[in-house]
């Protein structure tokens, strides 16, 4: 099936994740450190709850430890109340900004794509968040594998209209 | 110091947890910015290799506080590892254990099995298979999906989005597929 997609088709933008309901205020670089920060903490969050243990996600994907499953499910546990709250009070950004949020439109590669990176995280044991952490720790062989994502990354940009969506 | 003795151990799901969840808040807080790790490899590739493909033709330099992000969790992962470590092997279900043994996976000194993950097995077909064919799934299938683990299970569905728990039990069908059925002849 072939399908053009339009280069600035909202269904297909909004799967990115990017160009959407970015913060209109522009500031120097050095603002971003404050997400260098919160990616430190998280990296540490990640190494110290062994979520980036190759054999914490062969033990999730088995049923044979409630680990994966607590982490993940308390933590959609404390997105959703603060999301909810988030909205019930109308909290605004640091900045002043209201906080959007989006609506994500179903399509195939959710399943089609769900389903492939699920292949990928149990060969691999690591999402992508993961596979940064895991160089990190000083397993520099992930350096391939996290080169072969940004491949795969690269060929989904080049076939994305010969696939359904 | 038996704080520092606590925090070197490793840490209940019950901790880990609840804070991955406030990094949704926080990056909304911060500055309207939705967490998700997987875009950060398309923003790799519109910055190192276009290619003229559209895909990756748009301002990634806006999207930028993602690689920060990203570089962070590089340096989390370092500060962790050298100063945060208890230097004992990794705690696995006996029954894992048992199965790993039988595919000459013995070594628990890493968070990855390095008795299959190292330099010298990526020029073997199983070396090529974990690590380039499954990085390449990884990239591949978290951007068809439209995100990952980070966008989808934990963001997508705070915000109550069917189309996040649809991909979210997609990744956990195909991994049930793969760990259990196709992995272990990969391993063999």
């Amino acid at each position: 099936m072939t399908k053009n997609i339009p280069e600035n088709d909202f269904e297909i933008r909004s799967l990115d994740t990017s160009c959407l309901n970015e913060s209109e205020l522009v500031h120097p670089y050095w603002y971003n450190l404050k997400y260098l920060i919160t990616g430190i903490l998280f990296g540490i969050v990640f190494v110290k709850a062994e979520i980036i243990s190759w054999f914490r996600i062969q033990e999730m994907f088995r049923l044979q430890s409630f680990h994966m499953y607590g982490v993940i499910g308390s933590a959609v546990v404390v997105g959703m109340l603060s999301v909810f709250l988030i909205k019930k009070f109308k909290i605004k950004t640091i900045y002043g900004e209201d906080i959007h949020f989006e609506k994500k439109e179903f399509n195939k590669g959710q399943i089609i794509g769900g389903l492939i990176f699920g292949f990928g995280w149990a060969i691999t044991g690591a999402c992508p968040g993961p596979l940064f952490a895991q160089i990190g720790t000083g397993v520099t062989v992930t350096i391939v594998t996290l080169l072969s994502a940004i491949a795969g990354t690269w060929t989904y940009g080049l076939v994305r209209n010969k696939i359904p969506h | 110091m038996q704080l520092i003795e606590w925090i070197k151990q490793p840490w209940p799901w019950w901790v880990a947890g609840p804070l991955i969840g406030l990094t949704v808040p926080a990056l909304m807080l911060m500055g309207n910015k939705r967490f998700g790790i997987s875009s950060s490899l398309r923003h790799i590739c519109a910055a190192c290799f276009p290619s003229n493909i559209s895909y990756f033709k748009y301002n990634w330099k806006k999207e930028i506080w993602n690689l920060f992000f990203v570089a962070g969790i590089v340096l989390g992962g370092l500060i962790a590892a050298q100063f945060l470590n208890n230097h004992q092997p990794i705690q696995v279900s006996p029954a894992l254990a048992a199965e790993l043994r039988g595919y000459g996976i013995t070594n628990y000194s890493e968070l990855i099995p390095i008795d299959v993950f190292n330099w010298a097995n990526l020029l073997h077909p199983q070396g090529l298979l974990l690590m380039v064919f499954g990085g390449f799934l990884v990239g591949f299938g978290t951007r068809y999906a439209g995100g990952c683990t980070s966008g989808h299970a934990i963001t997508g569905l705070s915000n109550l989005q069917w189309p996040s728990l649809v991909a979210t039990i997609s990744f956990m069908v195909g991994g049930f597929i793969m760990a259990n059925l196709i992995l272990p002849l990969i391993l063999k």
